[in-house]
């Protein structure tokens, strides 16, 4: 079983485990994303997370059929959520079954690698100064180059 | 001259000034064609030299053509996760 949503409420990670959990599977691998204070040294209230919800929701369901695929994964559940996050709320989690852990380990790292790389999904932080601004990798990773 | 709505999201939706553009297109237009009328609008000079397009909910190559009945995304940088 596999399924992907994109959700406006909070993200239980017990819910994620009851669905891919089966009498089959000796491992669960589960991947939680949360808000944390600090980036790129600035002091972080909060996250403000949107997204091209359509596509965002293909784009998780193509991931997880490849990955399904490529590690062999007998249940696969992701949510991410949007909205207006505070610190330490759960933005993503990801849970993967498998009769064995590295493949179910393997599989989570491969859907946040995707997640990261190809689903629309933005986020804007908001500043304990007051300010806010979107949130763009490719600036973070020339900066880190140069 | 038919017409082709393009979504904006995020950071280029600020830049732009506005959640979607209407931008012209004639048949064999293509995406970088439809990224070249959509600089001449007022805040697109600040867009990356080439941004993603998504033609359909799927990733979109340059050459690709686009027809009036697309569903046609500026994606900017993701960040999910």
């Amino acid at each position: 079983m596999r399924r992907a949503s994109i959700v406006a409420g909070e993200i239980d990670p017990a819910t994620l485990i009851n669905e891919v959990g089966s009498l089959r599977c000796g491992a669960i691998s589960v991947f939680v994303g949360t808000v944390r204070e600090v980036n790129e040294g600035r002091a972080v209230s909060g996250i403000e997370y949107s997204a091209y919800k359509s596509m965002a929701s293909e784009e998780l369901e193509r991931i997880l059929v490849e990955a399904e695929m490529r590690f062999g994964i007998s249940g696969l559940v992701v949510e991410h959520r949007i909205g207006l996050l505070g610190l330490g709320d759960v933005s993503v989690v990801i849970a993967a079954a498998h009769a064995h852990r590295a493949p179910a380990l393997d599989c989570t790292r491969y859907v946040i690698e995707e997640i990261k790389k190809r689903v629309p999904i933005w986020k804007k932080e908001h500043y304990v100064d007051g300010s806010r601004e979107w949130v763009d990798p490719t600036r973070a990773a020339e900066a880190t180059r140069t | 001259m038919s017409t082709v709505t393009v979504q904006l999201f995020a950071s280029y939706a600020d830049l732009l000034g506005a959640p979607t553009v209407d931008l012209p297109i004639t048949p064999g237009t293509t995406v970088n064609d439809l990224l070249h009328s959509l600089r001449s609008l007022p805040g697109a000079a600040s867009l990356p030299p080439a941004p993603r397009v998504a033609i359909n909910r799927s990733f979109a190559s340059a050459d690709q053509l686009v027809s009036s009945s697309d569903e046609i995304a500026l994606i900017p940088p993701v960040a999910g996760g």
